[in-house]
């Protein structure tokens, strides 16, 4: 039995996911765009639903969005994850509807709201098969429409 | 019914049902349940297993989670030594209603006459002691789990499963719609109440709105009386072609209309409205293959695999307005089995068992034959609505008598 503390869940890396996992190195959130509508895709796939161009490449996005919604999680589903903790979907500033299930960190769980501001901060964990970056958010300023 | 006398579902009617032994952890072989069920169905519609010529479940073999399939297809036929012109198992479907749509598919198209459908779960022995719980994923080799496909996107967040999936869609519609807690509450409530009246549903005692509130928050806004409880269970039903069904033991459960439509991206984070179900897309269908609307309905089986579902698919049913739903149920009077709409009238999966999906449709069927007993609406309903499934998957069935 390992330590629960050390535990930790690693996405798998592959060809297709690597801009997204690793862009973390450089502190950057990566997603994979058209290079001719300017659609981001995620999660990645060959052809553009737009345009069905494959002129496709990753590319760095803002790191800065909203929260969408948010759970506070009281269940320790599994070790190495404490609770409360919260997961939380964050809608990108670049387009309408690009969300990430993620982490807001660096807050009390009490001062998460939806529609607050968030900016990505990156998770590092490291692994024999090569280092990997969770992006995690936090809040920009604390504002937000208030949760009821 | 006027319209749609030529879709495929008003060529069917549902003959027989039948349910094994329900139980938390019965401990019992799956397949011994699965036959149980699908036994019990083909006696109740006075049909031998030679007459039986298609069979359909969901969601066919699955060795993971452990306990959600309880049969195969071929399992069953193989075991009832049946003769099938048509048969077919999937998860990927219009939820687990989707099996029951597929069978109509084929008794519309004319290649079965009588298809026997089941779902059968052990998830309650297969978790143990350890209950829910037992099943995350930890625990992998180095103290380090892999996580990839859509798992990749969610896992390495702690997004460890459905409640919080669920979660995520309840608080978006809370914080837009100002549905309370105590609103939320009442789907529990309202199912225990009529769970005291099924004698095979799992937890009959009462339950208070303070017990409500006394039970442990899982991931805000479900607390555990908004999960459903996984259980030991089959069920089966029989769907036949409509001329054949007037002959048979039992009166027929006419199919009226069903919806299987999913116009969003099978996405639990990237769907294009977190405050509304997909199921809303199948209801739409529904309601455009009848001249019936939700104003007919006399009693709804809806799922509740979480609480928050119900509430989504009350207003994706149209059986309330867009963000209603927490006013629909506040009380819990217009929901309670004397009201004016009866829902989940034995327990639903909160109190009856996590019987997933047909359950609902058990229920929908013994209440349109007057077969209730205590829990029995009154005046005998003449139109059921089903809906099953959440998340990225959903479907739903409205059903009739032949009176």
């Amino acid at each position: 039995m390992s330590d629960p503390a050390s535990f930790v869940v690693v996405p798998e890396v592959t060809d297709t996911n690597r801009h997204f996992w690793e862009g973390g190195r450089e502190g950057r959130l990566v997603l994979l765009r058209c290079g001719d509508c300017g659609y981001y895709l995620h999660p990645p796939v060959p052809v553009c639903p737009i345009d069905r161009s494959k002129n496709l490449a990753p590319e760095a996005v803002s790191g800065r969005g909203r929260v969408a919604s948010y759970t506070v999680n009281h269940h320790p589903w599994l070790p190495g994850f404490d609770p409360p903790y919260v997961v939380a979907l964050v809608e990108l500033a670049e387009q309408p509807g690009l969300r990430l299930t993620t982490n807001i960190v660096h807050c009390p769980p009490e001062a998460v709201g939806i529609g607050q501001e968030v900016e990505v901060v990156f998770r590092r964990i490291e692994d024999p098969g090569g280092d990997v970056w969770l992006p995690l958010f936090e809040p920009i300023d604390g504002a937000h429409d208030g949760g009821r | 019914m006027a319209a749609g006398d030529n879709l495929a579902e008003r060529r069917c009617a549902i003959t027989g049902i039948g349910q094994s032994e329900v139980g938390r952890r019965l401990g019992r072989d799956p397949l011994e349940l699965t036959l149980d069920a699908c036994y019990a169905a083909v006696d109740d519609a006075g049909l031998r297993p030679s007459d039986i010529d298609g069979l359909s479940t969901y969601p066919g073999p699955m060795a993971q989670p452990r306990g959600f399939s309880g049969a195969s297809a071929t399992a069953a036929i193989d075991a009832m030594r049946l003769d099938v012109n048509w048969y077919d198992s999937g998860v990927e479907t219009a939820g687990q209603l989707g099996s029951v749509m597929k069978a109509c598919l084929a008794v519309g198209a004319g290649l079965a006459d009588h298809v026997l459908c089941f779902r059968s779960v052990w998830e309650g022995s297969a978790q143990g002691a350890g209950g829910r719980a037992s099943l995350g994923p930890g625990g992998g080799g180095g103290g380090r789990l892999y996580a990839s496909d859509f798992q990749q996107w969610t896992l390495p967040f702690g997004s460890a499963g459905a409640p919080i999936w669920i979660a995520l869609y309840a608080q978006a519609h809370m914080h837009r719609y100002g549905v309370t807690p105590e609103q939320l509450a009442q789907i529990a409530l309202n199912g225990r109440r009529n769970a005291a009246r099924n004698p095979k549903a799992i937890y009959r005692q009462p339950m208070t709105l303070d017990d409500y509130f006394a039970s442990r928050m899982i991931t805000t806004p479900l607390r555990l009386f908004d999960c459903d409880v996984p259980c030991d269970g089959a069920t089966a039903v029989v769907v036949s072609r409509r001329e054949l069904a007037s002959d048979l033991a039992r009166p027929p459960v006419l199919v009226e209309a069903m919806g299987t439509a999913m116009h969003d991206r099978p996405s639990w984070d990237q769907c294009k409205d977190l405050t509304r179900i997909m199921g809303a897309d199948a209801a739409a269908q529904l309601w455009g293959r009848t001249d019936l609307t939700p104003a007919d309905v006399d009693v709804a089986e809806v799922y509740d695999g979480f609480s928050y579902l119900t509430m989504l698919w009350l207003e994706a049913l149209g059986l309330c307005g867009p963000g209603e739903s927490g006013a629909y149920v506040d009380g819990g009077a217009r929901i309670a089995l004397e009201g004016p709409l009866p829902l989940n009238t034995h327990g639903g999966q909160l109190s009856a068992g996590r019987l997933h999906g047909y359950g609902f449709l058990h229920e929908a069927c013994v209440q349109l034959r007057g077969e209730g007993g205590e829990r029995q609406v009154t005046p005998a309903p003449q139109v059921a609505l089903v809906a099953a499934g959440g998340g990225t998957t959903c479907g739903c069935m409205l059903l009739t008598t032949s009176r």
